[in-house]
C-alpha cells in the first residue's frame, strides 16, 4: 500500500530479520569455538552460522531496499 | 474417555528443551515487534474502512502472504506434522487438493462478485442477495464458532508450550492473548495484515531448516523412504493417491471419494471461499485485479507449505529411534506423542539461536490464527450484528470504536473458551466438529447465490438452515447410534477425519437441494436487484487489455499446471 509515510513492512521484516541474524550467527560462531557437551545431531555442519548469514543477507536487503529513508531521497 | 486436564497435566513428562538466554531474547525480540508495529499502525487506523478492510489498499502480495498466513497457526504446523507422522503423506490432500482448486476457484470466479458488491465481510454479501436473516445466522454461526476455534486454538497453544518449554498454562494464554489483542485493538485489520505476512515469513525462516537438515541426514528423498520402509515395513506412508482404492488398504480409513469430493470439494470450497476469517484478507486488496491475484499467489505458497509441515512429519518416521504413539499411550507409558513430532525434530536439529527461531515460528502462528479470528469476529459482531440490530445510525467513529472493543471482547471470550475447555476436556472432541456443521452448508448458499440468479431470499434462509441443521442432526445420529457411521461415512470403517467429510458432504447436497427447491416455489428478485452480485446480472470488467502475464487467469492456469505434475509425481 502506498498511504503517504507509511512504512513499508518489508522494511520492519528486514530490520527483524538482520537482528535475528546477527544473533543466530552469533550463537552459532560460539558453538563452532566452543563444542557444546550435548551437540544437536548434524552439529557439524554448523547451520546457526550459515542460516545466520542467510538471515543477515535477506535482512540487509529488505531493510535497505524498502528503507523509509530511500523514499524521502 | 478423554483424561481430565488436571491429570494430564500431572503426568506431562519432563519439558522437552530449555532455551538458552539468545532463545529467549529472540523471542522476547518478536513480541517487542509485533506490539512496535500495532502502535505505529494505530495513526493510520482512523476510518472504519481502515479499520475493518485496512483501507482496501493492500497489494495482491500482501493479501495472498496473510490470506495463507492466517490460515497457517501454529496448531496448523504441529496437527499436520503430527498428521504427517500418523498418515503418512496422506496428510499433503490438506494442502493441495485440499486448497490449491479452492483458492483458484475464489479468486477467479467468486472474487469478482465479493469485491465489485463492496461488501464488508460474508454475512454482508448474503444480506445483499438474500436478505436479512440468511445474514443473521450466517453471522451467529460464524462469531460463535470463531471464538470457540480461537480459545480451543489458545488452550491447545499453551498445552504446547507447556510440553515442550515447562511454561505456565496461565502465562501462556494471557502474554499470548493479550498482545494479539493490544495490536489488533490499536490497528485493526490493517494491523492484524502487517503482523501476518511478518509471521508467515519467520515460520517459514524458523520451520525451513528442519526439513534442509533432515534430508542431509537422511540422504534425500530416495533415502528417506527407504528408511521409512525399513522401519515401518509393509506400511506405504509415500503414496497419496495409489492407496485410496479402499478404506482399508490406508491408515486414514478413507478412500477417493471422500477425498476428492468431501475434502477437494465440499470442505476446501466451503473454507476457502466462504470463512470470513480467510476472505477478509482479499477484501482488503487495492483493486480488483489485486482481490483476484492474492488468493492466487496465496495458492502458489500454499503448495509449498508442506515442506514445512508434512516432511518434517515423514523425515521423523525415518530417524526418530522410538515409534510415537496417541495422546492416552504416551501419557500411560511415558512416552512422546504424534503432537509433539515438530518440537522433537526442532529439538533434534537446532542448537542455541535456532532453536528461538524455531519456538518464534510456533508462537508466531499461533498469534496469526487468533489475530485472523478476532479481526474476523470484531468486523462480522459489528457490521452484521450490532449495527442492522443494535444501532442503525452512528457515525464511522462510533462503528470503528465498537470494532476495536470487539477485539477486547472477542479475546476476552476466547479466553473464557480456553478455560472452559481446561475444565471440560471433551469440548475439543464437539467443537471439531462445528466446521462442518457451518462452512460446508454455507458453501452450498453462497455458490448457488453467485451463479444462480433464480435462488430466492427465502431459498437461500431455508436451504441454510436446513444444511446447518441436517449436519449437527447427522452428528447427533452417530454420537447416539455408532451404527449410523456405515450410513453418514458409507463404511463402518471410516474414522473421525472421514465421517466430518461425508457429513459435510450430505449437508451441502441438503442445503442445495432445499435451497432449489423452495427458490423454485418462491418469487425471484427482480435482475436490476442482482446487479453485482450475481453471474449473468453483473458486467465484469474486462482483462482482455492486460499483457497474459498480468491476467490472473494465465496466473491459476500454472498454479493449476504445478498442482497437477506434483500430484502426478507423488501419485
Amino acid at each position: 500500500m502506498n498511504r503517504p509515510g507509511l512504512i513499508s513492512i518489508w522494511f520492519f521484516i528486514g530490520m527483524l530479520l538482520l537482528a535475528y541474524g546477527i544473533l543466530v550467527l552469533g550463537a552459532g560462531l560460539y558453538d563452532v569455538f566452543v563444542p557444546p557437551a550435548d551437540p544437536v545431531v548434524l552439529n557439524k555442519l554448523h547451520a546457526g552460522v550459515w542460516w545466520g548469514v542467510l538471515l543477515i543477507a535477506l535482512g540487509a536487503f529488505y531493510a535497505l531496499r524498502f528503507s523509509p529513508r530511500k523514499g524521502k531521497k | 474417555m478423554p483424561l481430565p486436564p488436571a491429570l494430564i497435566l500431572a503426568a506431562l513428562p519432563q519439558r522437552l528443551m530449555h532455551l538458552s538466554p539468545v532463545d529467549l531474547i529472540i523471542v522476547t525480540l518478536y513480541f517487542v515487534a509485533v506490539l512496535g508495529i500495532g502502535f505505529y499502525l494505530k495513526r493510520f487506523t482512523k476510518t472504519g474502512e481502515d479499520f475493518f478492510l485496512a483501507g482496501r489498499e493492500m497489494t495482491a502480495w500482501i493479501a495472498g502472504l496473510s490470506f495463507v498466513a492466517a490460515n497457517l497457526g501454529s496448531l496448523e504446523l504441529m496437527g499436520w506434522a503430527a498428521a504427517a507422522y500418523q498418515y503418512g503423506i496422506l496428510a499433503t490432500h490438506w494442502y493441495w487438493i485440499g486448497a490449491i482448486p479452492a483458492m483458484l476457484f475464489l479468486g477467479i470466479v467468486m472474487m469478482p462478485f465479493y469485491y465489485i458488491s463492496k461488501t464488508h465481510s460474508v454475512p454482508g454479501y448474503l444480506r445483499l442477495r438474500f436478505g436479512e436473516p440468511a445474514r443473521l445466522l450466517s453471522a451467529i454461526t460464524f462469531g460463535v464458532m470463531t471464538v470457540l476455534m480461537s480459545g480451543i486454538n489458545m488452550y491447545s497453544m499453551a498445552l504446547v508450550m507447556r510440553i515442550i518449554l515447562g511454561w505456565d498454562i496461565h502465562f501462556s494464554i494471557w502474554v499470548s492473548s493479550v498482545t494479539v489483542a493490544i495490536y489488533v485493538f490499536a490497528g485493526g485489520l490493517l494491523s492484524a495484515i502487517f503482523n501476518e505476512v511478518l509471521q508467515f515469513v519467520l515460520i517459514w525462516l524458523g520451520a525451513l531448516l528442519i526439513s534442509i537438515i533432515g534430508l542431509i541426514e537422511t540422504g534425500g528423498w530416495d533415502g528417506m523412504v527407504a528408511r521409512i520402509h525399513q522401519n515401518f515395513p509393509g506400511h506405504d506412508y509415500t503414496h497419496l493417491w495409489s492407496t485410496l482404492g479402499s478404506f482399508s488398504a490406508n491408515p486414514m480409513g478413507i478412500e477417493w471419494t471422500g477425498i476428492v469430493l468431501g475434502l477437494g470439494w465440499v470442505i476446501s470450497f466451503g473454507y476457502w471461499t466462504t470463512d470470513f476469517l480467510v476472505v477478509q484478507r482479499v477484501l482488503a486488496a487495492k483493486d480488483l485485479r489485486a482481490a483476484k491475484m492474492a488468493p492466487i499467489i496465496g495458492a502458489s505458497f500454499k503448495m509449498l507449505v508442506p515442506f514445512i509441515v508434512i516432511l518434517p512429519g515423514l523425515l521423523a518416521l525415518a530417524v526418530l529411534p522410538e515409534k510415537l504413539t496417541g495422546e492416552a499411550q504416551a501419557l500411560a507409558t511415558g512416552t512422546h506423542s504424534y503432537n509433539e513430532v515438530l518440537p522433537l525434530m526442532l529439538a533434534r536439529y537446532c542448537g542455541p539461536g535456532l532453536l528461538g527461531l524455531g519456538i518464534t515460528a510456533l508462537i508466531a502462528g499461533f498469534m496469526s490464527g487468533m489475530a485472523g479470528n478476532v479481526s474476523a469476529f470484531s468486523t462480522v459482531w459489528t457490521y452484521d450484528i450490532y449495527r442492522p440490530f443494535r444501532r442503525k445510525e452512528a457515525t464511522d467513529a462510533h462503528y470503528v470504536s465498537v470494532g476495536r472493543w470487539c477485539t477486547i471482547l472477542g479475546v476476552l471470550v476466547s479466553i473464557g473458551t480456553a478455560y472452559l475447555v481446561m475444565q471440560f476436556l471433551s469440548i475439543m472432541d464437539y467443537v471439531q466438529a462445528l466446521f462442518s456443521f457451518f462452512i460446508a452448508p454455507l458453501f452450498g448458499t453462497v455458490i448457488l447465490g453467485m451463479l444462480w440468479k433464480r435462488a430466492t431470499p427465502a431459498g437461500g434462509f431455508w436451504g441454510l438452515l436446513a444444511g446447518t441443521l441436517s449436519s449437527i442432526g447427522m452428528w447427533l445420529w452417530v454420537k447416539l447410534d455408532p451404527s449410523a457411521l456405515r450410513y453418514i461415512a458409507l463404511s463402518p470403517q471410516a474414522k473421525d477425519m472421514a465421517e466430518n467429510m461425508y457429513r459435510a458432504l450430505w449437508s451441502w447436497i441438503i442445503c442445495v437441494g432445499v435451497t432449489v427447491l423452495v427458490s423454485l416455489a418462491t418469487r425471484p428478485k427482480p435482475d436490476a436487484e442482482l446487479t453485482g452480485l450475481v453471474y449473468g446480472c453483473t458486467e465484469l470488467p474486462s482483462e482482455g487489455h492486460l499483457p497474459w502475464t498480468q491476467r490472473p487467469i494465465f496466473w491459476a492456469g500454472a498454479v493449476l499446471v504445478v498442482f497437477v505434475i506434483l500430484n502426478v509425481i507423488f501419485w
